[in-house]
Order: structure tokens, then C-alpha cells, then sequence
């Protein structure tokens, strides 16, 4: 077994970056969040790589955009008012088809907000990242090994399907310090022919580009594009089952909600209660099959979220509104207790379930 | 003999602008200095929005759309990936790059970052059918400002050379124009110093070129290059506002 | 006497480069009308050029070959 380190979460997807081919971080200092920039402030001389702290993060996602036109990996990081600067960017990538690894150590909002963690980002990162039709990979960790996974395979991804990973955390997971290891296999990067390098007379010149003034080209660019993401749908959906065999309450949650619940439910289990956890680690492409089939088999299911609601519905979606769906939430960088939790799966378990 | 042909570097589409725009004169003055120092192969370019968003059409080496104002943080992440190798430049208007780019323009001048940025200035917003700049001069006339531009009410146009300059980063601030053959040689010399900069790793170069824009200041193209002379160029004095490596030498 | 050649089609007709010429060599041809709908710019008075490319500097489109 490798040697595991211990590291905070924000630490752990800077260096699995690193180990995944990274060598270009651009960013912008905001909590809970920054030590990724500080790590990478500190790491990146060492290696060749580079940092920069960018003057906003609007210039930084646009630094990212630069070296991604070049090919090669990059990424940015920030929370939630940070990434709403870089949903102008965001847009951009996917207009012009750019792999990118953006991360968003979440807090609680809307406006300034607090600096506590929270998962409110949810609608923003799986349904309007920013302008136009477009999609990004959105990766949801509950652990520290998990931040260092996802990053990885959040930069596997960008650059096998030509778009924007974003990984969803939250302030606890960017500040829990947890065993990791970082012994990956990583996979080669893709040729990326279409990268502007300069042409060194060999080649027609490349165009980065997301401009496209006569409307039947760029429907046809969207018409691709939205192949590209059915594809990803049927593809890497990711998700956890967890005591679902013989569950008859769901609980829905990724994150830190889901490791919460988690332990309602093994309390919950010891009251009697079958309840167990689909947990998305793919927000986008959502698990939908896994909640139709959990459809059919349980009496309800439970969205635990640091929001005032934002996965529910898809979950409702995903369910085919066959049996309710509740809503079991705190927000504003409040974090629902297992206690909350075991509540309300008494309370589902009062109401009908079996 | 040939004595002036089409440089390589442009490629043969037809260019958009408008009949007598100067933003042509400056995309062949700009591809003449890439022939001229063949950097061609390893150079890419960095397009606004603006009048000239599809410049990426025109010039034959690597290309790159930015979103509005945003060229000098692209061109600043395509330079750091291969600060070796790659040549970058931006080009970009003044609604782009003195408006809603005017962070990544100062502080990619603070930096000092080693990239070369042609910016237009006609004092107008052109592509959008002529409204005021933040170069507009003060009692000019567009669109949104139709009585005139009120400084009282919406204040002064922004010397993008002259406010740089204060700055210690930047190693090349030059303003000139385009509107005779004599200036057109002038702004060519300036162009090549800019790219020249780069590489020799010199640092941040700017060119503020001048320019006219015949249909929104309402007027033939022949006024529009007598009207730079007339009121442009005493508002926007024309010159080197910085040129490190000279002062160096003259210390 | 230099050679001009114009790509008469890319010409915008607007008439930069005849202002330019210190022969009087260039006009733009009132009783023509190019592809993009202009009056494009001929050699009226061919003769008479130098080959000093004043036009060509001037001109927007880079339409015009200037040969000695």
C-alpha cells in the first residue's frame, strides 16, 4: 500500500494537480479556499511550473483560458462570489471547446455571504455556470482522498471530452485534514492538435475561438456539443450506493451532507429503520439511473443539503416523482447535524414508510 | 522588382472594416514585423472584442479569441505556458482594453509581462454602431453621447500612455498614428520595437496606434485621417512615453 | 514606369490611396462597380508613377502590387 500523507483538502487537490501534470495555476486569494494558491505559490518554483496570482478572478480564469488554448493542463480555484467573477470564463471554455480544471471550495452566499461552508452552488455549477448552453464535468468529494481523486480525474476528464472540470467542495472539505495518498496512475494527455503553439510553418493556423456570427453554425456547434454531453451522461456518472440493498428510505446528499447522514443512518439502522444513501460524486452527469431505480423499490426519499434545496430537484427529476421527496437542509454555512438527519428519517419512516 | 506586396503573414480573406478604416493599415503593419522578424511559426495572437473580433481571420500564424478585455490575462497565460517559444501580442480597442480590460491592461503593464499589445484608439465604440469611448474627447458627439461628451457629467477620456508610464513595470509605451505615409513608417518602427521587446525578453510593450473610424465620427475617410490632425493628436500627443531600456542607457 | 496591380474586387473605393499618390497616377473608376459594390480604385495615368508604394501605405485592404 502506498504511503498516505496527511493533508487539508485544499492541500490535497493542490499537490494530486501537480501529480496529475498541472504546472500552470492562476488564481485569486478568498476563504475558504486559499491555501491552494499558497500551496501552489510554493510548490510551483520548485518544479518549473508556474504561479500567479492573478489581479482578479475574472483575469484569472482569462490566464486560464490563455494556456488552455495552449494545451496544456491548468487550473484556478476560488469560492462561491469568486466563481460567480468567473462564470464569464467559464462560458468562454465551453464556447471554444477548452479542457480546464476550475475548483470551488464553496461558502455560504448569495451576495458576500459568510466564509462557513456550504453547498448553495449547486443550481450554478450543474445548470449556469455562465452564459449560453454549455456543461461542465462537476465532481462532488466527501473526502480528503477524494479531493486528491477527483483532481485527477477532474483533469482525465477535461481533456478527454474538450471541457471545464469543476470540482464542488465545500469550506470543510478544503479545511479537514485527513490520511491521503497520491500514488495515481495517471493517463497520458491527449494530442491536442487543435492547440494554438504556433504553426512553425507546418500547419494551417489554429483559431481559439467561441464567435459565431451566422446562427446555423453555431446551432450546429451547440448540436455537437450536446452529442459530446450525452455521451458523458451515459459514460461516467459516478455515484456511491450505500446500505441501499434493502433500504426503504434514500437519502440523497454528496459532500460533507453525505458523510453526515451517513451516520444517521447507521443509527437510524440501529432503531430499525432501513434507510441507506445514493451519493452523487458526478453532479453533472447526474446518477440519474440510480435514483430510478431506487424509485422502485423505496418509500421516500430524503435531499440532505447545505442549501435551501438545489439537488432535490433532480432528485425529484431523476425519481420520476413516483414517491415524495423531502427536503432535509441547513444553509447560510450551517451544516445540518446527524441528529437533524435521524429526525427526519424518523419522521419519513412515521409517514407511510414501510 | 517587387517594391510592396501583401506580408505572408496576413492571410487572403477580405477584412471586414468599414472603407478607409485604418485598423487594415495597422494588421499589415503588425504582419509585416512578424514577416520581417519571421516569428511567424511561433507567434500567436490574441483577439479583442471590438471592431476587429475577427482579426483572428486575418492573420495567418495561431490565433486566439479573448472575451471583452480579457486579451492582455489570455495572452498572459499563452505567454507562460512556453515564455521561450511562443510570441504573443494582443490586439485590442480602446472600449476593450481602456474600458472593461482596464485591470488586465494596467496590471499586465505591471508585471511587466513579457507581451506585445497594439491597441487602436479612434475614440469610439465601433462595432456596436458608435458610441462613446472612454477615449472619447470631451464634447464629441456619438451616439451616447449626443450632446456632445459632457465632462461634468461623465468625465475625461483616459491617455492610456500617459497613465502607464507612471507605472514602473513596463518597458515600452509608444503612441502613433496612422493617417499619412510618414506616420505609417513611424507606427511600423514602433510596432517592430514592441515585438523586438519580446524577444528579447525586454517585458510589456504597447503601441496606441491613432486611428480613424470614418463611419461613426460621421464623416469620409479622407476627414476622418485630417480630423486625427486636427483634434486627436492634441489631446493624444503623439511619442515614446516609456522606453526602459533608453533610459537605462542615457543613466 | 513602375507596375500596379490591383485586387480590384477587395477594393472598398475609399479612395486613401488616390489622395495618397503624389503623381495624381490613381482614381476611383466612377463608371465601375466591383463585387462589394464600390467604385474601385484604377490607374488613370500609369505613366507617370514612380513606384514609391504611397498608395499601397496607405491603402487598408492591402490591395494593391506595387512592382519596379
Amino acid at each position: 500500500m502506498a504511503d498516505k500523507v496527511l493533508m487539508k483538502g485544499n492541500e490535497a487537490i493542490a499537490e494530486a494537480a501537480i501529480v496529475a501534470g498541472c504546472r500552470h495555476y492562476f488564481g485569486y486569494p478568498i476563504t475558504p479556499q486559499t491555501e491552494i494558491a499558497a500551496y501552489m505559490a510554493k510548490r510551483m518554483p520548485k518544479i518549473g511550473g508556474c504561479f500567479l496570482q492573478a489581479e482578479s478572478e475574472i483575469a484569472a480564469i482569462n490566464m486560464v483560458y490563455g494556456v488552455a488554448s495552449t494545451g496544456k493542463r491548468v487550473m484556478t480555484s476560488s469560492s462561491s462570489p469568486g466563481i460567480s467573477l468567473k462564470g464569464e470564463g467559464l462560458s468562454y471554455l465551453a464556447g471554444a471547446d477548452l479542457p480546464a480544471l476550475v475548483v470551488n471550495v464553496q461558502r455560504g452566499g448569495p451576495g458576500l455571504g459568510g466564509i462557513q461552508p456550504s453547498q448553495s452552488d449547486y443550481f450554478q455549477a450543474t445548470k449556469a455556470g455562465g452564459h449560453g448552453d454549455f456543461r461542465m464535468i462537476v465532481l462532488a468529494p466527501a473526502s480528503v482522498q477524494e479531493m486528491a481523486d477527483l483532481t485527477v480525474k477532474g483533469f482525465e476528464l477535461a481533456d478527454k471530452y474538450r471541457m471545464t472540470s469543476m470540482i464542488l467542495a465545500d469550506g470543510t472539505m478544503g479545511q479537514m485534514m485527513e490520511p491521503v495518498s497520491l500514488d495515481f496512475e495517471v493517463a497520458p494527455a491527449a494530442e491536442k492538435p487543435w492547440a494554438t503553439t504556433g504553426t512553425k510553418m507546418e500547419r494551417e493556423h489554429n483559431i481559439v475561438n467561441s464567435l459565431f456570427l451566422v446562427p446555423e453554425e453555431l446551432e450546429k456547434s451547440n448540436f455537437e456539443r450536446y452529442e459530446r454531453y450525452k455521451y458523458i451522461e451515459e459514460n461516467e456518472c459516478m455515484w456511491e450506493e450505500y446500505l441501499m440493498e434493502d433500504a426503504d428510505i434514500c437519502i440523497a446528499a454528496f459532500g460533507i451532507a453525505a458523510r453526515v447522514s451517513k451516520n444517521a443512518i447507521v443509527e437510524a439502522r440501529k432503531q430499525g429503520i432501513k434507510v441507506g444513501l445514493i451519493r452523487p460524486i458526478t453532479l453533472w452527469p447526474f446518477p440519474t439511473k440510480a435514483f430510478a431505480a431506487a424509485a422502485d423499490k423505496v418509500s421516500q426519499f430524503i435531499s440532505v443539503e447545505l442549501s435551501m434545496g438545489q439537488m432535490i430537484e433532480d432528485v425529484r427529476l431523476a425519481s420520476g416523482c413516483k414517491v415524495p421527496v423531502t427536503l432535509c437542509n441547513r444553509a447560510g454555512g450551517m451544516i445540518p447535524s446527524p441528529e437533524q438527519v435521524l429526525d427526519a428519517i424518523i419522521e419519513a419512516a412515521k409517514g407511510g414508510a414501510k | 522588382m517587387v517594391v510592396f506586396d501583401k506580408p505572408h503573414a496576413l492571410t487572403d480573406a477580405p477584412m471586414h472594416y468599414c472603407p478607409g478604416c485604418t485598423h487594415g493599415i495597422v494588421h499589415r503593419l503588425v504582419a509585416e514585423v512578424i514577416d520581417e522578424l519571421g516569428i511567424e511559426g511561433r507567434t500567436i495572437g490574441v483577439a479583442p472584442v471590438g471592431c476587429s473580433v475577427m482579426a483572428y481571420n486575418y492573420f495567418n500564424c495561431d490565433m486566439i479569441e479573448a472575451a471583452h478585455g480579457r486579451a492582455p490575462a489570455v495572452a498572459t497565460g499563452v505567454k507562460r505556458a512556453d515564455p521561450e517559444n511562443h510570441v504573443v501580442f494582443t490586439y485590442q480597442g480602446d472600449g476593450d482594453l481602456a474600458s472593461i480590460g482596464m485591470a488586465e491592461t494596467v496590471h499586465s503593464a505591471a508585471r511587466n509581462e513579457n507581451i506585445t499589445v497594439i491597441f487602436i484608439n479612434n475614440a469610439i465604440y465601433g462595432m456596436t454602431g458608435g458610441q462613446m469611448a472612454p477615449t472619447s474627447l470631451p464634447g464629441q458627439v456619438t451616439q451616447t453621447s449626443p450632446y456632445g461628451r459632457d465632462v461634468n457629467h461623465c468625465g475625461y477620456p483616459v491617455k492610456v500612455c500617459e497613465m502607464l508610464s507612471k507605472l514602473d513595470g513596463p518597458e515600452y509605451l509608444e503612441r502613433v498614428t496612422v493617417n499619412n505615409v510618414k506616420n505609417i513608417k513611424n507606427a511600423k518602427k514602433a510596432i517592430k520595437k514592441a515585438f523586438q521587446n519580446q524577444l528579447d525578453g525586454k517585458g510589456f510593450s504597447l503601441v496606441e496606434v491613432v486611428s480613424s473610424c470614418p463611419t461613426n465620427w460621421g464623416m469620409t475617410p479622407k476627414q476622418a485621417l485630417e480630423w486625427i490632425d486636427e483634434k486627436m493628436i492634441p489631446y493624444y500627443p503623439l511619442g515614446v512615453y516609456k522606453d526602459r531600456s533608453a533610459e537605462k542607457e542615457e543613466a | 514606369m513602375a507596375k500596379l496591380t490591383f485586387k480590384t474586387d477587395n477594393c472598398k473605393g475609399c479612395g486613401l490611396c488616390v489622395d495618397a499618390c503624389p503623381k495624381q497616377v490613381l482614381a476611383l473608376a466612377q463608371d465601375k462597380i466591383n463585387k462589394k459594390g464600390h467604385h474601385p480604385v484604377e490607374a488613370v495615368n500609369i505613366e507617370a508613377c514612380i513606384g514609391c508604394a504611397f498608395c499601397a501605405t496607405m491603402c487598408p485592404d492591402c490591395i494593391i502590387k506595387v512592382e519596379r
